[in-house]
């Protein structure tokens, strides 16, 4: 800023200095307060003696040691093992081939590609409502094959304890694949041609081509994609709701709606709130370095 | 995303070409028919769902499923339909959406052009803001909500999606606005030109394509929360998802799966045309979001 004698002209030097901050303060003060002011008291209510109301008893780490003694959050946990791994492997994986494939100069990409991406735009609640009746044995994919003649056709995952937590793999990839897909796609359209062209001189065949150069130069597009479906995967609610209910019995309860339920249905606020802090630390741990790279690069 | 303007380095024998051909319309037909089935049993009276195939046209074609999940399914315990949910929801998403798009790109002019110290940290902060599970917050934004007398209401809904929106909002601005020339920014400033005056004559012109993006995300993730809706709307304020979840999971009375179909379709209907509109700029959002550069 230039300096000048005139004192008027200082004040709305000052004045448009602070005017940035000042615009900036309202959406500080919410993030302070409404994230981290309550990510604290989450926390804090976690080390307390909390039930159906808030209290201020302490009572140390009680509430964690309570939490994983309990049967409900072991089953909570492997299962959100099971699907997350899942989920990010099958997603990857169908979102790559698309995404190869689609980059072949391929006749009615501009058709193809919206298809694939349409479920990222639903809510988990339709996605859900769809599946649950799709994969109903009484009146789903079961009895359509029987109908059709394949009688001893049988799909009863979703009323199955041991392989109800796969029907919401099913679900979620459904939703999810598509846009793993738009990332790799956007990752090979960024890499130079010219370079696989010359590999391509030197007799290298597709499949190397492939394995060797196009895929290490995705690295960025895999880290996103695990980053994304990780967190996804960690935060999912609204589709087991869904599609499951949690259930048959607890076979698909998973950390999101263990700490809905122990918080506002089982009165267990204290344990509710830890099993909350478990589920922060996961997405942290995914997140942080992530953010910290990002913010670091743009510097 | 560029076109495949440029010359393929990568040759594919007929064959091959064939294989993916198959493959690809294998997978649009995964994720057509899901939607597919709903829309021909929306239409369909309801014992030819339960009597016959899913993948069967409907023969005696019916729009009453359609009126019923719009205007007369019993919801909880009124028979409403869906109509006032959805209400609910535009009243939520449209003040939501507003409020945190415009915070979401004076922030981002903040820390791109009148950048202090420490402004990357608080950059960071909002950012993982966005990432955090809910769960974490639930609680005492139960309690807060309950002691302003917010809660079940809209109000406090478009308060709580305003809060966690801004995030999300920054980040697209921030981005978009990093790219922009700073010299311009100070050029103005040299000519006297002010903080409100440089946003609105040299940054919002160029805003269009970013507040696109920023408009549509926000709208598609309010739309579609199920999470917040369900906690904070109470009886009064549930928007269209805590509806729709409703009247599927009722276990009262016959399930009439083809009025929980055609009230599926009904509460994606916002998102999808918005996806149909304007999906060049939905999955430049979700990149934006995620890829870097």
């Amino acid at each position: 800023m230039a300096r000048s004698d005139r004192a008027p002209q200082d004040m709305r030097t000052t004045l448009q200095n602070w005017l940035p901050k000042l615009v900036l303060s309202p959406s500080l003060a919410a993030m302070m307060v409404f994230v981290y002011g309550f990510i604290i008291y989450t926390i804090y209510l976690s080390f307390t003696n909390s039930k159906m109301l808030p209290s201020n008893e302490i009572i140390g780490l009680e509430n964690y040691t309570r939490l994983f003694g309990l049967s409900a959050w072991t089953t909570a946990l492997i299962n959100l093992a099971i699907f997350a791994s899942l989920y990010i492997v099958i997603c990857i994986a169908i979102g790559l081939l698309l995404a190869i494939f689609l980059d072949q100069k391929i006749r009615g990409e501009g058709v193809l590609r919206p298809i694939y991406l349409y479920p990222m735009a639903l809510s988990f609640i339709v996605t859900g409502t769809a599946w649950k009746w799709l994969l109903d044995p009484g009146i789903g994919l079961e009895n359509t094959m029987h109908l059709w003649g394949w009688e001893s056709f049988k799909f009863g995952w979703i009323k199955d304890r041991n392989y109800a937590i796969y029907t919401l793999v099913i679900a979620a990839v459904w939703q999810s694949s598509g846009f793993v897909m738009a990332m790799f796609l956007a990752g090979l359209r960024g890499i130079d041609n010219e370079m696989l062209k010359a590999a391509q001189i030197d007799g290298a065949s597709n499949w190397n081509l492939y394995r060797r150069i196009v895929i290490p130069l995705l690295r960025p597009a895999f880290l996103s994609a695990f980053v994304i479906l990780a967190h996804l995967a960690i935060k999912s609610y609204d589709l087991v709701i869904a599609l499951t209910g949690g259930g048959p019995g607890r076979a698909t309860e998973l950390p999101a709606t263990f700490m809905y339920s122990y918080t506002f249905t089982r009165n267990q606020m204290g344990v509710g709130a830890a099993s909350a802090v478990i589920m922060l630390m996961g997405v942290a741990a995914v997140m942080v370095p992530y953010i910290y790279a990002e913010v670091k690069e743009s510097r | 995303m560029s076109g495949g303007a440029q010359d393929q380095a990568i040759r594919t024998g007929r064959v091959t070409r064939t294989f993916i051909y198959v493959v690809l319309i294998f997978f649009a037909l995964f994720y057509l028919l899901p939607f597919f089935i709903m829309l021909i049993n929306s239409i369909k009276p309801l014992p030819e769902i339960t009597g016959g195939n899913m993948m069967a046209l409907p023969t005696d074609p019916t729009i009453e499923p359609w009126k019923s999940a719009w205007s007369t399914a019993q919801i909880g315990v009124e028979a409403t339909g869906l109509k006032p949910y959805f209400m609910n929801s535009i009243l939520m998403v449209v003040p939501a959406v507003a409020i945190s798009t415009i915070l979401g790109a004076l922030n981002g002019y903040i820390l791109t052009k009148w950048r202090f110290r420490g402004d990357n940290l608080i950059f960071g902060l909002l950012l993982f803001s966005c990432f955090i599970p809910f769960q974490i917050v639930l609680i005492p934004m139960a309690m807060v909500l309950g002691k302003i007398g917010l809660a079940g209401s809209l109000t406090g809904l478009i308060l709580v999606h305003v809060v966690y929106g801004i995030g999300f909002g920054t980040l697209y601005f921030r981005n978009y606005y990093a790219a922009f020339p700073t010299e311009l920014v100070r050029a103005a400033m040299m000519d006297g030109a002010g903080f409100f005056r440089i946003f609105w004559r040299i940054m919002l012109p160029v805003s269009g394509p970013i507040a696109v993006v920023c408009i549509i995300w926000q709208f598609t993730n309010i739309w579609n929360d199920f999470l917040f809706g369900v906690s904070f709307g109470g009886l009064d304020a549930q928007p269209v998802t805590v509806a729709l979840n409703n009247l599927v999971q009722s276990s009262t009375g016959v399930r009439e799966y083809n009025v929980h179909f055609a009230a599926a379709i009904l509460a994606a209907l916002p998102t999808l045309l918005v996806y149909i509109v304007a999906g060049r700029y939905f999955v430049r959002g979700l990149m934006a979001g995620s890829v870097k550069g």
